[in-house]
C-alpha cells in the first residue's frame, strides 16, 4: 500500500517531496507512482551490460531528475552515482550500484 | 502582484506560461506549483514547444525550459527564440540539474534558471513572477518602440535597430524592401477605418511570418507604408510579393495591390534612411505598371532623380544669387538686300555653383512639371524688361526681345499685371516685349490658353508660336489659334540639304503661315544653303548661328552698336 508512512519506512524524504507538491498528498503519491512505473529501471542495467554508456547516462540522468523531485532519496542515491559514472563514460564499477538500485526499487515497487 | 497586465489570453484570465520537459513527473509538479497563479501549457520536447510558442506568441508570458530532451533540445529552443524579433520578447527560465549548463544558458539568452530537484514552490513562483515582471516592465518601455496597431517596430526604433544590426553583422549583406498598399486611402474612405486597420494587420501578420523565416526586422513606417530590412539571400522577392498579394484573397472586393521596392545589397556607407529612400524610389517606379509587384532600385534613375531634386531645391537660392544668366540671340530680317537685326530671343542659362552650366533642356521641363517655372519666367521677364531699357538708354534704340512664357503662367490672370508692371517700370510698350508660347502649350486646356493669348494680343503683345511643327495642333485648330508669328522648329531647318522631303515640309509650313497671314521665323539656321533656301521660300526672319550665337547682354549691346554703325544710324 503506497502511503506516506510506508515511503518513510523505506527511507524516502516525503516531507520535502510533499512540500514540493504544495502539500497535496494525493498528488504527491500520484507522482511517486508515476515515477516508479518506469521501464527505464529495467532498461538501465541492460544498456550498461551492452556497453551503451551514453544511453545509460540518458536513462540514469532522467530518473535522477524525477526521483529528486519526489524525494525518493533511498533510490536517488545509487541512481545519482550511476549517472556520474556514466557521465564520466566509465564502462565498469556499476555492479554494486545497480544491485543497490534494484534493491531499493524493489522495496518501493512493492508498495504499489 | 505583477504590476503590468499585458499578456492574457487564457480561459482563467491568468497569464499563460509554457512548461517544457520530457519527464511527465516534472511537468506535472511544475504545473501543480504554478497552477494557482498561472495557466500552464505543456510540451514534452523542443518541437512541440516551438509550435505552441509560435501559436501563442502574443500571449505567452514565460517559458520554463528543460535542456536535455529528445527531438529538439532546450538549447535549440533558446537559440530559435532569441533570434526572432517577436519571440525574443518572451522570457525563458531554464530547468537544469547541471550547474555547468547555467552560464551557457544565460549567455544564450535565458533570463534565469531553476535547479533540479526543484526548490520549494515559493522560491519557484517568486522566480517566475520576478522574471515576468522584469520583462513586462521592459515591455512597457518597449511598447513605445512598437506600432500599437501592428506590433511591428515603429520608424525610429526600426532605424535604430537596423543600425545596431549592421554594427554587429558588419559582413552581412542586407536588402531594404519598402512595401505599400496602392490606393489604401480608398479602402479607408469606402469601407471605414476599422476595415483599413484590419487590412494593415493582415499584411503585418504576413510580414511577421516573412521575418520569422528570413531574420531581420520590419516596421510600419506610417499609414500603409512598411519597411523590411532582411539579410540578403538568394530569394525571390517577386514570389514573396505575389504571395503577399494572394494573402489578401479574402479581401477580393477591395482590389488590394501590395507593391514592393527593393534595394538589394544596400550600400551600408550611406545612412539607413537613405537606403530605404532608394527602396521607396524603386517602388514608385512601378506605381503605374500594374503588371509588376516589385520595382528594383536603378542607380542611374536614382542619380537622375537626385539631380532633379537638387535643382528643384536650389532654384530659390539660384534666383536670389542671380545664377541664372540671360543670353540674347539676335533675329535678322532678311527680306531686304541686307539682313537687318530686328529683335532677339532671351535664352536662359544656369551657372550652378556645383554642377556648372546646366542645360535648360533639363531644368525647364523639370520646373514646368512642378510649376516652379513661373518663378523663373517672371524673373526673366523682369530682367529682360530692364535690359531693353538699358539698351535704349545707352544706344537710343529699342530692340524688342521675345521671352518664353510657359503654360502655367497663362492660367493665371496675374501675368497681365506682371507684364504691365514691367512695361511701366521701364517705360516700354507692348511692342517692345514679345511673348513666345510653345505650340504644345495650346494642347492642354486649349480654350483657357487661347482666351488668355487673345487677351494678351488685345493688349498689343506680339505672340510667337515656338517650336511650331512639333506640337499636336491639327490643321483645323491652327485656324483658330491666336498668333502673330510662327517659329519653325529648328529640326525642320537642320539637314535641309540632305532631304527633298524636308525641303517640301519647310515650304509647306511657310505656306501655312502665309495662309494664316502671319510671319515665319526659322530657328537654328547655320549655313548659307539653309539661309538662301529659306529666303527663296519667303521666310522673312532668321535666327541661328549663321548670324550669331546667343550672347550675354554686354556682347549683345556691342552687336547692336555695330549694327547701328553699318546702318549709318547713330
Amino acid at each position: 500500500m503506497l502511503t506516506m508512512e510506508a515511503l518513510n519506512a523505506v527511507g524516502a524524504d516525503t516531507a520535502t517531496g510533499l512540500a514540493r507538491c504544495i502539500n497535496n498528498e494525493e498528488f504527491y503519491l500520484k507522482m511517486v507512482r508515476m515515477c516508479l512505473e518506469d521501464d527505464r529501471y529495467e532498461k538501465l542495467p541492460v544498456a550498461i551490460a551492452n556497453g551503451e554508456i551514453d544511453q545509460a547516462f540518458e536513462y540514469a540522468h532522467a530518473l535522477k531528475g524525477t526521483l529528486g523531485n519526489v524525494s525518493l532519496t533511498n533510490l536517488l542515491g545509487p541512481v545519482e552515482e550511476i549517472t556520474e559514472l556514466a557521465r564520466a563514460k566509465k564502462t565498469e564499477g556499476y555492479d554494486e550500484l545497480l544491485a543497490k538500485m534494484q534493491e531499493e526499487y524493489a522495496k518501493l515497487k512493492a508498495l504499489l | 502582484m505583477l504590476k503590468s497586465h499585458v499578456k492574457f489570453n487564457s480561459v482563467s484570465g491568468k497569464r499563460l506560461i509554457l512548461i517544457v520537459d520530457d519527464e511527465r513527473v516534472n511537468r506535472e509538479i511544475l504545473g501543480q506549483i504554478t497552477a494557482a497563479d498561472f495557466e500552464p501549457l505543456y510540451a514534452a520536447n523542443g518541437l512541440e514547444a516551438m509550435e505552441i510558442i509560435r501559436e501563442k506568441q502574443e500571449y505567452l508570458s514565460l517559458v520554463l525550459l528543460d535542456l536535455l530532451m529528445p527531438e529538439m533540445d532546450g538549447y535549440e529552443v533558446i537559440r530559435k527564440m532569441r533570434s526572432d524579433t517577436v519571440l525574443s520578447g518572451i522570457p525563458i527560465i531554464v530547468l537544469t540539474s547541471e550547474e555547468s549548463a547555467e552560464v551557457e544558458c544565460l549567455r544564450l539568452g535565458a533570463s534565469d534558471f531553476i535547479v533540479k530537484p526543484f526548490s520549494m514552490p515559493e522560491v519557484i513562483l517568486a522566480r517566475i513572477q520576478r522574471t515576468i515582471e522584469l520583462f513586462e516592465d521592459r515591455h512597457i518601455i518597449q511598447s513605445t518602440e512598437r506600432d500599437a496597431l501592428t506590433g511591428l517596430f515603429n520608424r525610429d526604433f526600426f532605424y535604430r535597430y537596423a543600425e545596431q544590426y549592421d554594427h554587429f553583422h558588419a559582413d552581412q549583406e542586407m536588402d531594404a524592401l519598402a512595401l505599400d498598399i496602392c490606393h489604401f486611402h480608398m479602402i479607408n474612405e469606402l469601407h471605414g477605418k476599422e476595415t483599413g486597420d484590419e487590412v494593415l494587420q493582415h499584411l503585418s501578420a504576413f510580414i511577421k511570418g516573412v521575418i520569422t523565416e528570413t531574420g531581420g526586422m520590419a516596421c510600419r513606417l506610417q499609414g500603409d507604408k512598411f519597411q523590411l530590412y532582411l539579410p540578403h539571400a538568394d530569394r525571390e522577392y517577386e514570389e514573396m510579393l505575389i504571395q503577399m498579394n494572394e494573402h489578401f484573397s479574402n479581401y477580393k472586393e477591395f482590389h488590394i495591390r501590395v507593391r514592393g521596392g527593393l534595394y538589394a545589397k544596400a550600400d551600408k556607407s550611406i545612412d539607413i534612411e537613405r537606403r530605404f529612400d532608394r527602396a521607396v524610389l524603386a517602388s514608385n517606379s512601378i506605381r503605374r505598371d500594374y503588371s509588376r509587384v516589385v520595382g528594383y532600385y536603378d542607380p542611374k534613375r536614382f542619380e537622375r532623380e537626385l539631380y532633379a531634386g537638387r535643382l528643384i531645391r536650389d532654384i530659390d537660392e539660384a534666383l536670389e544669387q542671380e545664377q541664372f544668366q540671360i543670353y540674347y540671340q539676335p533675329k535678322y530680317n532678311v527680306t531686304g538686300d541686307m539682313p537687318v537685326l530686328s529683335s532677339a530671343e532671351a535664352l536662359i542659362r544656369w551657372q550652378h555653383p556645383e554642377f556648372g552650366m546646366v542645360n535648360p533642356a533639363i531644368f525647364v521641363p523639370l520646373f514646368e512639371k512642378n510649376g516652379l517655372i513661373q518663378k523663373l519666367d517672371y524673373y526673366i521677364l523682369r530682367k529682360v524688361g530692364a535690359q531693353i531699357r538699358r539698351c535704349r538708354d545707352k544706344l537710343g534704340i529699342t530692340v524688342p526681345v521675345s521671352v518664353n512664357v510657359s503654360r502655367v503662367d497663362l492660367y493665371e490672370r496675374s501675368i497681365l499685371d506682371h507684364l504691365e508692371q514691367i512695361l511701366t517700370e521701364n517705360a516700354l510698350t507692348t511692342e517692345d516685349l514679345f511673348l513666345e508660347i510653345t505650340e504644345s502649350a495650346y494642347a492642354e486646356k486649349g480654350e483657357q490658353i487661347v482666351a488668355m493669348v487673345e487677351e494678351l494680343r488685345r493688349r498689343g503683345y506680339k505672340i510667337e508660336m515656338d517650336d511650331f511643327g512639333t506640337g499636336y495642333s491639327s490643321l483645323n485648330m491652327l485656324a483658330d489659334i491666336p498668333v502673330d508669328i510662327l517659329k519653325m522648329d529648328m529640326k525642320f531647318v537642320q539637314n535641309l540639304s540632305s532631304s527633298k522631303k524636308r525641303e517640301r515640309l519647310v515650304r509647306l509650313i511657310i505656306d501655312i503661315a502665309d495662309y494664316l497671314n502671319v510671319e515665319v521665323i526659322a530657328e537654328g539656321v547655320e549655313d548659307t544653303y539653309q539661309l538662301e533656301f529659306l529666303k527663296k521660300c519667303g521666310c522673312g526672319i532668321i535666327q541661328g548661328y549663321y548670324f550669331s550665337k546667343p550672347l550675354p547682354e554686354e556682347a549683345f549691346l556691342e552687336l547692336v552698336g555695330k549694327e547701328l554703325l553699318t546702318r549709318g544710324v547713330k
